[in-house]
């Protein structure tokens, strides 16, 4: 398993390593415009980069789970969703059940954070709980849970935190260089001679396009990612066909996520700004297409890490790894769970009910069921101790 | 004196890998350990969660009361099999779960059964359960496949003979019928 996780990590270090490259010479280049000296400027990058480094490290999943509104369950909340997320933790040899939150968002879609696999937590939306079946959902927490596994949710944390940083940087420098910072520059400028003024113009030029070459690293990182967490999903249930048909109920609805931004989007289980009908440009997605993820799934022969490659180098031509070898090297031969006798689950009504009850429950609602079958919800400020029903008009207690 | 350092070298060197092989067999050691403590967990679950079943079903099953006999039997015999190796205790398990399957099917009979929330309740619990024993098993299997063939294959299974690791058992269900335990229909 390490081994696996440790080259898996070794070909993302290098992507890393090229955006802390981008850092540095962003850092260098503002300390050269901003202050006539490079050092003064790397020392700048560095300690913007070491605060947000610290910030993102200890309160970043609570950023995260605070952005996207997200609200702890505990197994009497959903007990389907808390025993499908334990099942899996047990199917991936996880230590520890990871946290479960819950959206209120009808945008089915899903994501994992946490520094470590003991410090972890998935979020989905109401809108997946609704939608899927208990395989889908399976699979589904399968993939975040592999991303937990595979230590994706810190390499995305550190890479988000390097972009960040670029970013912040990028943009202090343009806005410093119209206003007031170009004086600076401009003296030193003519007392340089036009070979200055060359390699200013081209600072300029790679202060501006580095944040545009960070995201695409940082796209290129999530991308690679979303293939190994697939492929751990279908080892976990061994039941590939649950997380393809998953992902195709969410690649089908068309509302978008409210709460996501560019930042978090790669951290989703599907690009929350995917548009329908606009195929984005394969540099500028956070995901692999999800057709193409969808047929990888539906045609493996087996469950394993083998199975997967043989399918996406049949898709991409051979020689194309998505796994790494350590890991196809530990991988061995397994079959597919059989397709079991249909069950009967709770219905499309009886899982929005039964969502929509969570929600309340989770604002500190009562609910009383009223003798003629009506539910009254009573908002936590509510004082009086009866409350009479709009339905019937008996008066129950609260 | 060249000689006597080269050799020095080498059997530092050799030691060191030693050292690494065997730590490694630990931790694979460790990892079927901890399996297998997982299945444990699910296991006893299911011993606990059984009584309940039968006391909530039973009074809207008066006339099963053999199959409603047969689990608990097959829970105590499994429940006694509990100490003994994978081998065994995997055969009782398999007939606690075709038994459990069994009761379960005829539930299909009693509407107003599958209407009790508390049943409902349990319906879950139990199709958990049943889908973390097969869980914890695949993953136990898996583990223990990754540790016999380290310990067969070279060089590692040199270290594993001079320190006497022993292959692990893998986990079977034997009962054929178990297989279709797991899901547990709703309605």
């Amino acid at each position: 398993m390490w081994e696996q996780i440790r080259s898996n990590q070794n070909r993302s270090v290098v992507l890393v390593a090229g955006m802390g490259v981008m850092l540095l010479l962003i850092g260098y280049l503002v300390g050269i415009i901003f202050l006539d000296n490079g050092i003064g400027g790397l020392i700048i990058a560095f300690i913007v980069w070491g605060v947000m480094s610290l910030v993102g490290y200890y309160q970043g999943d609570n950023i995260l789970l605070g952005m996207a509104r997200a609200r702890k369950i505990s197994h009497d909340d959903h007990p389907r969703l808390y025993n499908i997320v334990e099942e899996m933790k047990i199917a991936s040899g996880l230590e520890k059940v990871p946290d479960i939150y819950i959206i209120d968002d009808p945008a089915p879609n899903a994501f994992a954070v946490g520094r470590n696999p003991d410090k972890a937590a998935v979020a989905i939306t109401t809108g997946l709980l609704q939608k899927l079946n208990r395989d889908e959902l399976q699979g589904v927490i399968g993939h975040e849970i592999a991303h937990i596994k595979n230590r994706d949710v810190l390499l995305m944390a550190i890479s988000s935190v390097l972009l960040g940083t670029i970013v912040i940087l990028a943009w202090y420098a343009t806005r410093f260089m119209f206003f007031g910072g170009m004086a600076r520059s401009r003296r030193s400028s003519s007392s340089g001679g036009s070979g200055q003024i060359i390699i200013l113009v081209a600072a300029i030029a790679l202060i501006i396009l580095a944040p545009i070459m960070a995201q695409l690293i940082y796209f290129a990182i999530s991308r690679k990612r979303e293939y190994m967490a697939d492929a751990s999903s279908a080892l976990y249930t061994r039941y590939p066909e649950g997380l393809a048909s998953a992902l195709e109920k969410i690649a089908a609805s068309t509302s978008q996520l409210k709460s996501a931004n560019q930042a978090t989007a790669p951290m989703y289980i599907m690009n929350p700004f995917r548009k329908e009908k606009r195929p984005a440009s394969n540099l500028t997605s956070t995901h692999p297409p999800i057709s193409e993820r969808i047929r990888i799934l539906r045609s493996m022969a087996g469950a394993s890490f083998t199975d997967y490659e043989q399918v996406y180098q049949k898709i991409h031509g051979a020689g194309r790894v998505v796994i790494p070898a350590s890991a196809l090297a530990l991988s061995h031969p397994t079959s597919l769970r059989a397709v079991e006798a249909e069950s009967k689950e709770p219905d499309k009504i009886e899982k929005m009910r039964e969502t929509s009850n969570l929600m309340w429950q989770l604002g500190n609602y009562k609910t009383i069921t009223c003798d003629c079958g009506t539910k009254l919800r009573v908002p936590p400020r509510f004082k009086e101790p009866t409350v009479r029903c709009p339905h019937c008009g008996r008066i129950n207690p609260v | 004196m060249i000689a006597v350092y080269v050799i020095i070298g080498i059997v530092v060197v050799l030691l060191v890998i030693f050292i690494a092989i065997y730590n490694r067999l630990v931790g694979w050691r460790n990892q079927v350990k901890n399996a297998w403590a997982q299945i444990d967990v699910q296991l006893k679950r299911r011993y606990d969660l059984i009584p309940n079943l039968i006391e909530t079903v039973k009074g809207y099953m008066k006339h099963e009361r053999e199959t409603l006999e047969a689990v608990t039997k097959a829970r105590n015999l499994a429940q006694q099999a509990a100490s003994a190796g994978a081998g065994e205790r995997g055969k009782a398990e398999g007939e606690l779960s075709s038994a459990l399957a069994r009761l379960l099917a005829v539930v299909e009979r009693y509407p107003d059964l599958k209407a009790n929330q508390n049943f409902l309740a349990l319906q879950e619990e139990l199709t958990s359960t049943e889908n973390k024993i097969s869980f914890s098993r695949q993953y136990y299997n898996d583990s223990v496949l990754k540790f016999n063939n380290q310990i067969q294959m070279f060089p590692s299974n040199m270290v594993a003979g001079m320190t006497g690791f022993k292959a692990g058992e893998f986990f079977e269900v034997t009962a054929e019928e178990e297989r279709k335990a797991p899901k547990v229909s709703f309605t």
